[in-house]
């Protein structure tokens, strides 16, 4: 079974965050780590590829400068090669054209089952892998909690606000996971050596027969008009527990009529 | 681009329309003249009257699914009544897990981008502008759209308050079946509904949330005897709902769950930028956490700065103890 994963490189969360003085987008132009969350969707594909018993799963990517530090992470769990598209014609794209990108890549690699994130942890869109599957015609089953594969079909867990529904899909379909599913494995020292040799294929958008007006700012139907700072909250006041806190606490809850 | 007609989507369980939907009803009134709800499902028409108390004077129904999924079924139905020349000049939709994949695919069928994660949205020269929280919600983007509409925005819950106009139910209108082809290949098997004891997660006055700080998954029981004496729900921190400690529907956060309780609680929680933007919003915050530096105090109005397995037991047994 072939498996493809929806990878997001980031600019490391930990740093503060930059925007582009002009387009008021998100600079993404230094080095980039793999989104934590795609690091559940990697390790899905790799139990389900291994338990169906052969097939590989390709890393499908858009990222600016040729970026790969995040793939070669990916690379380096097990994935066995990746498609990286990446164009200065895609400076700017919205959602829905990064999906007709990633879309056309994707579909070179013939997958049975293309798993994604929910969303990513800088942009938080979360209507990309839709927008995906959408494009191809697949049919999708988003927040999976849990995932089968077996006779040619997909058999999930789905998130709901009650509990969860089991849904089954037959393939090649689009599956989306939350974090916490599977623990994603470290990657080892051979794994690490290995990601270094494995292939990243390099597109462009004239590669993926996609035409400069369908993406990039120019495509864009949706612009940052403004930038403020939010409201803050103000600090209160702060105490250091002597064996005695928890009386502060059921006062203040008293006093909100709590208890 | 214009916001004269406005289509709202809202989820429905067996006949309720969701808190999330009912407020963007709400918000809806005051940004155009004419206002409908669109719902989905088995007994969805029962929304015909709360939705008409919030300001929809049509709910358009796409009935039984027949064991598919709303994604691709009422994203059809909608693309086909937008291209028979009745589509509206804004569509919004609350962020919910159905609501999500019926946009996503609608803006494909219709070629329309989408605004997501929206934390504001107010009508600015003939349009909407759009806010987004930024940098875990220090700051603050506007947006809008460009091109040609319909715009498709998706706002995230708790954005505005559910308010009734006094209006009767709304006429009930059915939606045709559109062509999903193999886009409708996922088939509902079963549906399971947790026990849940207590309110919910977004309806609850207090929530008490537990992080990465509670050092072991068996530790979160506390915050859920805690939240359970409070007649609140149980919250979690991303970290510890990444690590496999409690499930996705406990997470509040930029990826969860948006809460405004009257107090929050936060135990064991440092307060990552991607914690706060959901619980922010709370009336009264209280942070416990070990590490006086944690970024929580700077937004709790009580800190303690404290051990979370010492704090908490203490508070159980004295709440305990007043009961």
């Amino acid at each position: 079974m072939n498996v493809v994963v929806c990878v997001k490189q980031i600019p490391d969360p930990a740093q503060p965050g930059q925007l582009d003085p002009g387009s008021k987008t998100l600079k993404r132009e230094g080095k980039l780590i793999l989104d934590d969350s795609d690091a559940y969707g990697v390790e899905m594909a790799l139990l389900l590829a291994e338990k169906a018993g052969g097939g590989e799963v390709t890393l499908v990517s858009m990222a600016p400068n040729g970026e790969t530090s995040g793939l070669r992470t990916a690379l380096a769990m097990g994935a066995a090669k990746a498609i990286l598209v990446s164009d200065d014609s895609l400076a700017g794209t919205d959602a829905l054209g990064t999906a007709k990108v990633l879309a056309a890549a994707i579909k070179r690699a013939e997958p049975d089952l293309i798993v994604a994130a929910t969303e990513s942890t800088d942009g938080y869109t979360g209507t990309l892998p839709v927008q995906v599957a959408e494009i191809l015609g697949l049919p999708s089953v988003t927040f999976a909690k849990s995932v089968d594969v077996a006779d040619g079909k997909v058999k999930v867990n789905r998130q709901t606000e009650a509990g969860y529904d089991e849904v089954e899909c037959p393939l090649p379909a689009l599956i989306t996971v939350t974090a916490g599913v599977v623990e994603p494995r470290y990657p080892s020292f051979k794994g690490i050596m290995a990601a270094r040799s494995k292939p990243v294929e390099q597109l462009t958008v004239a590669d993926l027969g996609l035409s400069a007006d369908q993406v990039g700012a120019a495509g864009a139907r949706q612009e940052v008009v403004d930038v403020t700072a939010a409201e803050e909250r103000k600090a209160g006041e702060v105490i250091t527990d002597e064996g005695d806190a928890h009386e502060r606490v059921v006062a203040f809850l008293d006093q909100l009529k709590l208890i | 681009m214009a916001t004269d007609k406005i289509w709202v989507l809202i989820d429905t369980t067996e006949g309720k329309p969701s808190s999330g939907g009912l407020e963007l009803l709400t918000a809806a009134r005051q940004f155009g003249s004419v206002v409908e709800a669109v719902v989905w499902g088995e007994s969805s028409e029962a929304a015909a009257g709360p939705a008409g108390a919030h300001g929809a004077a049509r709910l358009l129904v796409l009935g039984d699914l027949g064991g598919g999924l709303a994604g691709p079924a009422v994203s059809s139905a909608l693309a086909a009544r937008i291209s028979g020349g009745e589509g509206p000049d804004v569509i919004l939709a609350p962020s919910s897990y159905e609501c999500r994949d019926i946009i996503g695919r609608l803006s494909v069928k219709i070629d329309r981008p989408v605004l997501a994660n929206i934390v504001g949205l107010a009508k600015e020269g003939d349009g909407l502008v759009t806010e987004h929280g930024i940098f875990g919600g220090t700051q603050i983007a506007k947006a809008r759209f460009t091109g040609e509409g319909p715009g498709l925005f998706i706002v995230r819950p708790k954005t505005f308050a559910a308010e009734e106009s006094g209006g009767g139910p709304a006429e009930v209108a059915q939606l045709s079946a559109g062509e999903a082809g193999a886009t409708a290949g996922a088939k509902l098997i079963a549906r399971h509904v947790e026990e849940r004891e207590g309110p919910s997660l977004d309806e609850a006055p207090v929530v008490v949330s537990g992080g990465r700080g509670l050092g072991a998954a068996e530790n979160y029981a506390m915050i859920e005897e805690l939240a359970k004496l409070l007649n609140g729900a149980a919250g979690a921190s991303r970290a510890i709902v990444d690590a496999g400690w409690v499930p996705y529907s406990h997470q509040v956060g930029q990826t969860g769950k948006t809460v405004k309780p009257t107090v929050y609680i936060a135990c064991g929680i440092s307060g990552a930028t991607q914690h706060m933007v959901g619980m922010k919003g709370a009336k009264n915050i209280i942070a416990i956490n070990k590490d006086a530096e944690a970024p929580i105090f700077s937004i709790a109005d009580l800190g303690v700065v404290g051990d979370v397995h010492k704090v908490l037991p203490k508070l159980i047994d004295a709440i305990k103890a007043k009961k």
